[in-house]
């Protein structure tokens, strides 16, 4: 139906497209049949300017309007609401000089439309004019990158510490897995060889000479204690892979060969996030979406969707072949007791390998 | 030595040498045919690339709904018109690689720095044309290739346009990362070459061959950017040439440069001590620099097409020219900033920070300068022109979201995912595009000796311009609700449910601007042979190519080449009867030369 529905719209644009042409055609006046502006063509297309500057700002405040709510999903770190921060004042800034000279471009562009007989300013240069627009960016940029370099250093500084957390992220194509350290905060060594040990049960390829690897936890979903630091080492089995958490403004590349690093603190734990009322309207439109999906899928004797209920993800962000799309783990922030408990029922790399 | 070369020159081109078929139109050494090869041969793989985008776009708005566009075309690869998530990451990657490359910077610049550097500069041709012809018939060998990687029965290349190993490097990884990729990688390192020689050619050309009169702060600014773009490349596509033998030794030959510790498919591969990271960086030390190959020359265009129909001088020359150096001398040690998350050392980070945003500021005064041109100007609105102002509009919009994508803070969240998409398409993808069609409308009549129709070219900018905006401005909302790029399909999450909507509006504006193009591919051939006959100074510009005939002669000029008196850029200068000064008209009794 919306196919049938674009595909009629399509079409009337190009009809519309089209009449355009002629009209354009039968504007001109027999006389001249060069093919360079003249006066009406200048002043068509300088009005249209004008009109390309009200559609651009319209299309701004349309889609901010319509779509405003899907920007940055809640965050749920402690840097979330440093970096939410330094994102609404770039945006702040960006609008200001996006609104300023887009309309000095187009305003220009329709009030000095072209005449015949006109002449126009000649005006070559104009040292102190050029200083002012040099040095006015040059203190905009330099705020930013200091406001930006402070808060990339707060947030990419990984100290290792006995209270954090240390946590394995574990890529292949195309799932995630998370290896806990256990009792000793210690991972054990790992490497891609082990894989083929005890019959593929040795999922991450731990290291079984490795005491410190025999308490390890691995799971395919993700538990952390709110209000916790978590250290998060991560690595890939075949290819590159991204580990994206966009609630908690985290992400780093998973590597083949190597271990890469990323650290957070998590502030909101899954309930608390589902009774937040952004979260809530969210959850509310996604359903009446998936509702409405539904209806077509029963009318055509298919089951109806799910509805949906928040998580916290984990997506994988950098492109990993055909099922990149649905790479994904769920991360669940539990209360430091309800973490335990949880933690507590899971089994270890030595039970596992028994 | 100049001098003498071109004198040799002069006496030589006085007796006509006979010209086949084949020499004048196929292996031509002539710049002037060999830019309308590259023109031709650009807009061609345009069409493929830009048709590409459609087909993705519609899997990206109804996904797994059945097309029979699809069945028709991608055959066993859309079973029951239903498109596959492998072809799906083909077309991303073959679309990007073709834009890019193949329409961007050998289409864009290919085309208009052997037509314009010569003609511009007061040359009879480029200082080697059996060099130039070989570049083209390079670039043409390697879009053949492309082309024919789309055809291999495992499918083309499909890990994304920056082909990151190891997807790229393993056959195991993805059905694209065998024959397709070889072949990728082969037409990329023909390419590079090809490339290289054209770069090296000009340089050469607007170092040596300058006319009588042509200084460097005479040139106009077209030149300068093509001058610094292929200076750009010289320094920076052998690397990425590097890159592409390293992971072909990888692939065919064993070495590890690029891998280690792999398993896949139930098997430990032998790859010890290579890293992914090192290819990132010899990659992007291309990829960076390439944004400014293919966005340059476009600036370049620009600043002499609204200066032209501003009937203004270009407002601020000299800091044009600086502020082209400066783009080009930063965007050399920028790299970085496509790898903040790759896992490389945060304090790296901090310098790309650093460096990247310090290219806001040579660009804004660009901006800004532009403006300044149109203030108090009598405004010709060729379509040329439209295109021009229309650039300068994507470029500001564009180019200040690189403000939120350059800070290694903001761009952990935002990394990877469509916000990126959206600032890149307006930022290079469709300025420079509207760069290269402004050029197209402007010089036509000096390649085809023909005008084309300025209606149509109305029609075409106007749909192309609303259309470009409905596309790319709603794509940064999905960026920022956390939709990652390179996703077949975002049906897996409940959570992108509600962008739904949002990507049906991006591909019906997608289809729209696919449509005028076809208007404009109708108004280009139709008027390459039945287009209004020009005359000799359409647009009564200043510069040296409106002085040579319509009429193509090999050595471009009858007699001798004009001699250079001036800058480009005497437009409405007072006391002047006209509102234009061409460049070879000496200064008159009195007349004071403004100093650059």
């Amino acid at each position: 139906m919306t196919i049938a529905l674009s595909l009629t719209i399509l079409v009337l644009i190009g009809i519309s497209v089209w009449q355009i042409a002629k009209i354009f055609e039968l504007s001109q006046s027999k006389k001249e049949n060069t093919q360079v502006a003249n006066d009406n063509d200048n002043r068509y297309n300088g009005q249209l300017m004008f009109a390309f500057l009200l559609f651009i700002y319209g299309i701004t405040l349309y889609s901010f309007w319509k779509w405003g709510d899907v920007l940055l999903p809640e965050a749920a770190s402690e840097h979330g609401s440093e970096y939410d921060n330094l994102m609404w004042i770039s945006f702040a800034i960006i609008f200001f000089v996006q609104t300023i000279t887009q309309a000095l471009l187009h305003y220009f562009a329709y009030k000095y439309h072209g005449k015949k007989g006109q002449k126009a300013l000649f005006y070559a240069d104009n040292d102190r004019l050029e200083a002012i627009w040099t040095i006015i960016p040059v203190i905009t940029l330099a705020g930013l990158i200091l406001y930006g370099l402070y808060t990339w250093t707060d947030i990419m500084s990984v100290e290792e510490n006995e209270d954090a957390l240390v946590v394995e992220l574990y890529a292949q194509q195309f799932n995630w897995k998370a290896r806990y350290a256990g009792d000793d905060g210690v991972l054990g060594d790992a490497n891609v060889r082990f894989l083929q040990d005890f019959d593929g049960r040795n999922l991450v390829g731990i290291d079984a000479t490795d005491p410190n690897g025999l308490d390890d936890v691995i799971v395919q979903e993700l538990h952390l204690p709110v209000g916790r630091e978590v250290i998060f080492k991560m690595r890939s089995q075949d290819v590159l892979h991204s580990a994206y958490m966009p609630f908690f403004r985290a992400q780093m590349n998973c590597v083949p060969g190597m271990i890469t690093e990323f650290a957070f603190t998590p502030n909101k734990t899954t309930s608390e996030m589902r009774l937040d009322p952004d979260v809530v309207a969210k959850v509310k439109k996604i359903n009446k979406i998936r509702a409405e999906n539904s209806k077509d899928l029963v009318a055509n004797g298919e089951e109806a969707l799910e509805p949906y209920v928040f998580d916290y993800l984990l997506l994988c962000n950098k492109i990993c072949g055909a099922s990149h799309y649905n790479m994904q783990m769920k991360i669940v922030v539990d209360t430091p007791e309800e973490f335990e408990k949880w933690m507590a029922d899971q089994q270890t790399f030595a039970q596992v390998i028994q | 030595m100049s001098t003498a070369a071109a004198q040799v020159h002069e006496e030589d081109h006085g007796h006509h040498h006979k010209e086949t078929f084949i020499t004048k139109y196929v292996f031509s050494q002539d710049h002037k045919m060999i830019a309308k090869q590259y023109l031709i041969t650009g807009l061609f793989m345009g069409i493929i690339g830009i048709a590409m985008s459609l087909l993705f776009r519609l899997q990206l708005a109804w996904p797994e709904q059945p097309f029979g566009i699809f069945e028709v075309l991608l055959g066993k690869w859309a079973p029951d018109g239903v498109m596959d998530p492998n072809v799906y990451l083909a077309l991303v990657t073959i679309h990007g690689t073709i834009m890019v490359f193949f329409v961007l910077t050998a289409g864009l610049s290919g085309t208009f720095s052997n037509l314009l550097i010569p003609l511009q500069i007061g040359a009879r041709d480029m200082a080697s044309g059996l060099l130039n012809m070989i570049s083209f018939w390079l670039f043409f060998l390697s879009s053949v290739i492309m082309i024919a990687s789309l055809f291999v029965e495992a499918g083309p290349a499909a890990a994304g346009w920056t082909i990151y190993p190891p997807l790229s490097a393993l056959p195991q990884a993805q059905p694209g990362s065998g024959m397709g990729m070889t072949l990728w990688l082969v037409s990329m390192a023909i390419f590079i070459a090809s490339s290289l020689l054209g770069s090296l050619n000009y340089i050469v050309t607007v170092l040596n061959l300058r006319t009588k009169g042509m200084t460097m702060t005479r040139l106009p600014l077209t030149i300068w950017a093509f001058f610094v773009t292929a200076i750009i490349g010289v320094v920076s596509f052998p690397v990425l040439l590097s890159a592409a033998l390293l992971l072909i030794m990888d692939r065919s030959f064993g070495t590890s440069f690029f891998l280690s510790d792999i398993f896949i498919q139930g098997e430990v591969l032998h790859y010890q001590g290579g890293s992914p990271v090192l290819y990132e960086h010899l990659f992007w030390f291309l990829g960076h620099p390439e944004v400014y190959i293919v966005l340059l020359p476009a600036l370049g265009i620009t600043s002499e097409i609204i200066a032209t129909n501003a009937r203004k001088p270009i407002f601020g020359y000299r800091a044009m020219v600086a502020s082209i150096l400066a783009i080009a001398f930063l965007s050399t040690i920028v790299w970085g900033h496509h790898m903040f998350i790759s896992g490389m050392n945060p304090f790296l980070g901090s310098v790309f920070t650093f460096t990247t945003l310090l290219i806001a500021i040579p660009s804004a005064v660009k901006a800004f300068n532009y403006i300044t041109t149109l203030w108090k100007g009598n405004l010709q609105l060729n379509p040329a022109m439209l295109f021009s102002i229309g650039l300068v509009s994507t470029f500001i919009t564009g180019g200040l979201t690189g403000i939120i994508l350059g800070d290694s803070t903001l761009d952990i969240n935002v990394h990877d995912t469509y916000f990126v998409v959206a600032h890149f398409h307006l930022v290079m993808g469709i300025s420079a595009l509207y760069g290269l069609f402004a050029g197209v409308y402007h010089w036509f009549p000096k390649m085809f000796g023909r005008m084309m129709n300025k209606n149509l070219g109305y029609v075409h900018f106007w749909v192309t311009a609303v259309a470009a905006y409905g596309v790319f401005f709603p794509m940064h909302f999905v960026g920022m609700a956390g939709l990652p790029r390179r996703y077949y399909t975002n049906t897996a999450f409940p959570y992108f449910d509600d962008l739904a909507n949002i990507n049906v509006v991006i591909t019906v504006f997608a289809l729209i601007a696919g449509a005028a193009q076809l208007v404009f591919l109708y108004n280009f051939i139709h008027s390459m042979f039945y287009g209004r006959e020009t005359e000799q100074n359409p647009w009564r510009s200043n510069t040296l190519e409106w002085t040579a005939p319509v009429e193509h002669m090999h050595g471009n000029w009858p007699g001798a080449i004009p001699h250079v008196h001036r800058w480009a850029y005497d437009y409405s200068k007072p006391g002047q009867e006209e509102d234009f000064v061409p460049q070879h008209i000496p200064l008159k009794e009195g007349e004071e030369e403004l100093q650059h």
